[in-house]
């Protein structure tokens, strides 16, 4: 059994505690960042919740594909559609997902992917529309094996 | 050994103007995220299909830009109006450059 010295002791207490503090910090990052690119995306307007639907299973079983889909009421039309979809993960290591690019040529603004997530977390789907306004949709996906590599 | 990417095209060959279509499209690709690591400990470079582009007769309708948290083997599923006849074309682009298409016609009547 091995006796540390007090200095040991002492290094080791402020290791911990640097670490503890540290935690919390590296959590609420992650939701920070998805949020720094959410109001990127937005050019710092807050978007509305609502016209935008984000279906994702309660429970994803493989982290390394879930089902995710979107889908945006909107006419499509050349005087009213949506331009883009950008779609944010809370908890994974990149909050960054994917943006959908649509035109009124796309008839509904709706698509459908497989998508990777790390742990269970929210998944957040923000909307532009042509006329400048932000809609959104959030939702939480529990998973039970996480899909991140390595 | 690594295939080179494969796309499959799953659209429709025939639609009544006005109709909405739904067009479903799979490419197989690894979309190597950059955070594994080897047996070794060292950092698995980053490659993945960073962009999914459809035109149809030349002109952009879709697309998609896409980061490392979308699946291996990129799937999309998304809808497109049936105006008039034409072609698809469907593009893939990965972080070395590479580029991956798949064309596909419609007649509209």
């Amino acid at each position: 059994m091995k006796s540390y010295t007090r200095r040991e002791t002492i290094a080791f207490g402020v290791a911990v505690g640097a670490v503890t503090l540290l935690s919390p910090a590296l959590a609420f990052a992650k939701a920070d960042d998805a949020q720094a690119l959410i109001a990127k995306f937005t050019g710092g307007k807050t978007p509305v919740e609502g016209k935008v639907t984000l279906n994702m299973p309660e429970i994803a079983e493989n982290g390394n594909t879930v089902p995710m889909s979107i889908s945006v009421e909107s006419p499509m039309s050349k005087d009213s559609y949506v331009k883009r979809v950008i779609v944010v993960a809370e908890g994974n290591p990149r909050p960054e997902v994917a943006t959908f690019n649509f035109t009124p040529a796309s008839g509904v603004a709706e698509a459908s992917t497989r998508m990777r997530m790390a742990k269970t977390q929210n998944i957040i789907a923000v909307a532009e529309m042509s006329d400048g306004t932000y809609h959104m949709a959030k939702r939480e996906v529990k998973v039970t094996i996480g899909g991140c590599g390595g | 050994m690594a295939d080179a990417p494969k796309p499959r095209v799953k659209a429709p060959k025939n639609a009544k103007k006005g109709d909405v279509v739904e067009i479903k499209t799979l490419i197989s690709h690894k979309m190597e995220t950059g955070l594994r690591k080897d047996k070794e400990g060292n950092k698995i470079p980053r490659n993945i299909i960073n962009k999914f582009i459809v035109k149809f007769d030349g002109a952009e309708v879709f697309s998609v830009d896409i980061d490392p948290a979308i699946s291996a083997n990129p799937y999309f599923q998304f809808s497109m109006k049936a105006e008039k006849s034409g072609e698809f074309e469907f593009i893939w682009k990965d972080d070395k450059g590479e580029t991956y298409t798949k064309k596909s016609k419609l007649t509209v009547n």
